[in-house]
């Protein structure tokens, strides 16, 4: 058995985390989970939302995640993201002016909405601001 | 002969596309390096992805997803054709061209062909062609690749496959093998040849054979019905970045010979010149003899 719990975040632009960690919680498809180390083998979808995890100096540090997989081994949780953000690199700004965007594209209903794209830009933009 | 001064502005003008010629090539060695390093940081994503879903692919069935069913009657065919979008670049853009047009040829003549095409050197074939252009994505080659272009021309592939609008789909793209090496590509996407066949070719090294067996949530099912998706966003995206990183080193190496022939051109005229140069100089001299000698009777 590791000593550690391994935590790597990779998207395809680059790998975001890679450092051992204390805990990790994800947004799972099918709720929230928690990992520590020892954990067993475990494999699902990851909706848009936060990961938390807690540094091994304790510091709890929180991250954005558009949505993805993730990979639970007994010592090692490798998240695939599509992308995913810290939170000092948040753009609050870029957030709020997709989250009023997208209220008014859903408030309109008009014929030619994507409502599931527009759902899905809200739901990024305000998980964006919850973790600022 | 030419005149003296009609091979001095010759040999003016060639140094002058020497200098361009040069600066193309510094440029595409700096690109060439960005182009690479983004197709190094998409390799742990890459193969971490096929190593969970080589692992799922092997526990669940054939029929997981309607994305891997292949149709009894192939009537309508895709073909995703990755160029660049500026030239320059020695036979890149013709090879890939000629790849899709033998292909159309061989393979899909009594099918109905529709182009998709990343880059602008594909497109403008594709508009003299009788096949319609389904989209075209400028701007996207060569220079920094989303992921997301990738996925939401995925997303709308796997639409209209799902619709019934086509029934296969094909990507061609130059693959980057190394700095003197780019082969034009063919790849069928959809539908996604089969599971074993995902697995197999990305077959990457696993820690002693340690296969885990995962606890999957939801099912194994429905988180493959998830990923095969993003496997062809990937699989787009790896085309795009490969054809980038291609696009480059092509134009490196070109602009390298074109460099070196403005150099061969440069001596040969030089030579030229001072030939002229020395002709006309005897010429002068052997007045000047002439006249003296008349002068002496």
């Amino acid at each position: 058995m590791a000593e550690k719990l391994f935590l790597e975040v990779v998207t395809p632009q680059k790998a975001i985390v890679s450092e051992e960690v204390e805990i990790v919680v994800a947004p799972g498809s099918e709720g929230e989970f928690g990992v520590l180390k020892g954990h067993t083998t475990f494999l699902t979808s990851l909706k848009i939302g936060t990961l938390r995890y807690k540094d091994t100096k304790g510091k709890e540090r929180f991250l954005f995640i558009n949505g993805g997989f993730a990979e639970v081994l007994p010592n090692k949780v490798t998240i695939l993201a599509e992308s995913a953000e810290r939170r000092q690199n948040i753009d609050v700004e870029r957030a709020k002016m997709a989250k009023d965007r997208a209220e008014k594209r859903l408030s309109e209903k008009r014929e030619d909405t994507d409502i599931v794209r527009a759902e899905a830009a809200l739901r990024r933009a305000v998980h964006r601001l919850k973790i600022k | 002969m030419a005149t003296l001064k009609e091979v001095k502005s010759k040999i003016v003008s060639v140094k002058k596309t020497k200098q361009i010629t040069s600066a193309m090539k510094m440029v595409a060695t700096s690109r060439l390096r960005g182009a690479q390093n983004s197709m190094e940081a998409f390799k742990p994503y890459a193969s971490k992805f096929a190593d969970v879903l080589g692992s799922i692919a092997g526990k669940s069935g054939g029929d997981a997803s309607p994305l891997l069913v292949p149709r009894d009657e192939v009537k309508k065919v895709a073909l995703i054709l990755c160029t660049s979008d500026r030239g320059l670049c020695g036979g890149f853009n013709t090879n890939l061209i000629s790849k899709a047009e033998k292909l159309i040829k061989s393979e899909f003549d009594d099918k109905d062909v529709s182009l998709i095409c990343f880059g602008k050197k594909g497109r403008d074939w594709a508009k003299k062609q009788p096949q319609p252009i389904e989209d075209e994505f400028i701007g996207v080659v060569g220079g920094t690749v989303e992921f997301s272009v990738a996925s939401s021309s995925g997303q709308k592939m796997i639409d209209s496959f799902l619709e019934g609008a086509v029934d296969e789909v094909y990507l061609i793209y130059s693959k980057f093998v190394n700095m003197a090496r780019q082969i034009p590509t063919i790849k069928q996407i959809l539908p996604i040849p089969s599971l074993e066949d995902v697995a197999e070719e990305k077959e990457v090294e696993q820690d002693e054979g340690f296969l885990p067996e995962h606890i999957c949530e939801p099912s194994s099912d429905a988180l493959l019905g998830e990923m095969l998706p993003k496997n062809i966003f990937i699989q787009i995206y790896d085309a795009l970045l490969q054809t980038s990183t291609s696009e480059h080193a092509a134009r490196m190496s070109s602009m390298e010979n074109a460099t070196k022939a403005c150099e061969d051109i440069v001596g040969e005229l030089q030579t030229i010149y001072n030939k002229t140069r020395q002709a006309g100089i005897t010429a002068d001299l052997m007045d000047i003899v002439g006249g003296a000698e008349a002068l002496k009777g």
